[in-house]
């Protein structure tokens, strides 16, 4: 998977928040084998410090960042978060959420096309945090987005692919645009309904940070990741609504 | 110098912002830097003055998904 000129041996990207132990992300980012691990700027409490043992933690993991705006509802909120992540984490990459809705985390597409414009012409390599509209998905690409990231379900709610059909439509209308499914994955299942639908890769956090075991999660969904993207290059067969014997009819001894 | 630092009333003694994130204990601390609401670049903190009743935010590395 190439994205922003960057190539990467994964088509996985998983999230840092919600583990029950940093000993337990670093694991589980190894399990995954994922190269691209995303991250949030938040107030630095006190003399704890936190965020410096965590970001050391991160750096020696040897993966790629990708900062997020998580929790922005406004445009200026979101770019001046923007420009902060890039003065300490020094990438251009950034996950743009501009939050429109509290309960399910919807962004405000409006302001997500209006603060993705501003931080592309700022040399931001911008990665929007979107729905499966495909109108939004055409102005941001105008805008200077090369790679879109549609919800599948809202964030951490783990229900899968909840528009497929729109989902399908808007692969079918950008094929040369990587499109990662971000949001609402909560089992290997739901991920490979993404890879087999040819999207590109799948971001995640909350399905592994909160199973039971989240390094065998890891490495499951490193696998489902791999196999439903294998299934969707091998072509799956056309659906019927009626069978077909899959034995042929011809040569059957009449024993009736 | 009365500063509001993420959110919390603080007495500084600091002209800079520079000198303010060393005087509160951040001068070998990866942090990003707001003041009144606008970003402050690493490079410019030493060119920043402050004034009374500044709100100063200052962000670290944080887990995120």
């Amino acid at each position: 998977m190439r994205l922003y000129g960057i190539e990467l041996a994964s088509r996985l990207l998983l999230g840092s928040a919600r583990y029950p132990s940093p000993a337990m992300l670093a694991d589980a980012v190894r399990a995954s084998g994922t190269g691209v691990v995303t991250v949030s700027l938040r107030r630095e409490s006190g003399g704890q410090r936190s965020g410096q043992g965590f970001w050391s933690l991160i750096r020696d993991l040897g993966v790629r960042v990708l900062p997020n705006t998580a929790g922005c509802h406004s445009v200026k909120e979101a770019v001046t978060t923007a420009r902060m992540a890039r003065d300490i984490f020094q990438t251009p990459w950034i996950k743009l959420e501009v939050i429109g809705d509290a309960d399910t985390l919807q962004p405000d597409v409006f302001g997500l096309v209006e603060a993705a414009t501003q931080l592309c012409a700022d040399g931001f390599e911008v990665f929007p945090y979107t729905t499966e509209d495909l109108v939004v998905a055409d102005r941001l690409l105008q805008a200077g987005c090369r790679v879109l990231m549609p919800w599948g379900a809202p964030i951490g709610s783990g229900r899968g692919l909840n528009n497929t059909f729109g989902l399908r439509t808007l692969r079918a209308h950008y094929p040369e645009v990587p499109l990662i499914i971000d949001a609402g994955i909560g089992r290997p299942s739901h991920a490979v309904d993404a890879m087999e639908l040819g999207f590109d890769g799948v971001l995640l956090n909350t399905a592994v940070a909160l199973a039971g075991d989240p390094v065998a999660m890891a490495a499951a969904f490193a696998r489902a990741i791999e196999a439903g993207r294998a299934g969707f290059e091998a072509g799956p067969m056309a659906p019927r609504d009626f069978a077909e014997p899959s034995t042929p009819i011809v040569g059957k001894a009449w024993l009736a | 110098m009365h500063l509001l630092v993420n959110g919390t009333a603080h007495d500084v003694r600091a002209t800079t912002l520079s000198q303010a994130l060393e005087a509160l204990g951040y001068r070998q601390a990866i942090v990003a830097t707001a003041l009144n609401g606008s970003f402050v670049p690493a490079d410019r903190r030493h060119a920043t003055v402050l004034a009374d009743g500044d709100a100063l935010e200052i962000l670290a590395p944080m887990q995120g998904g």
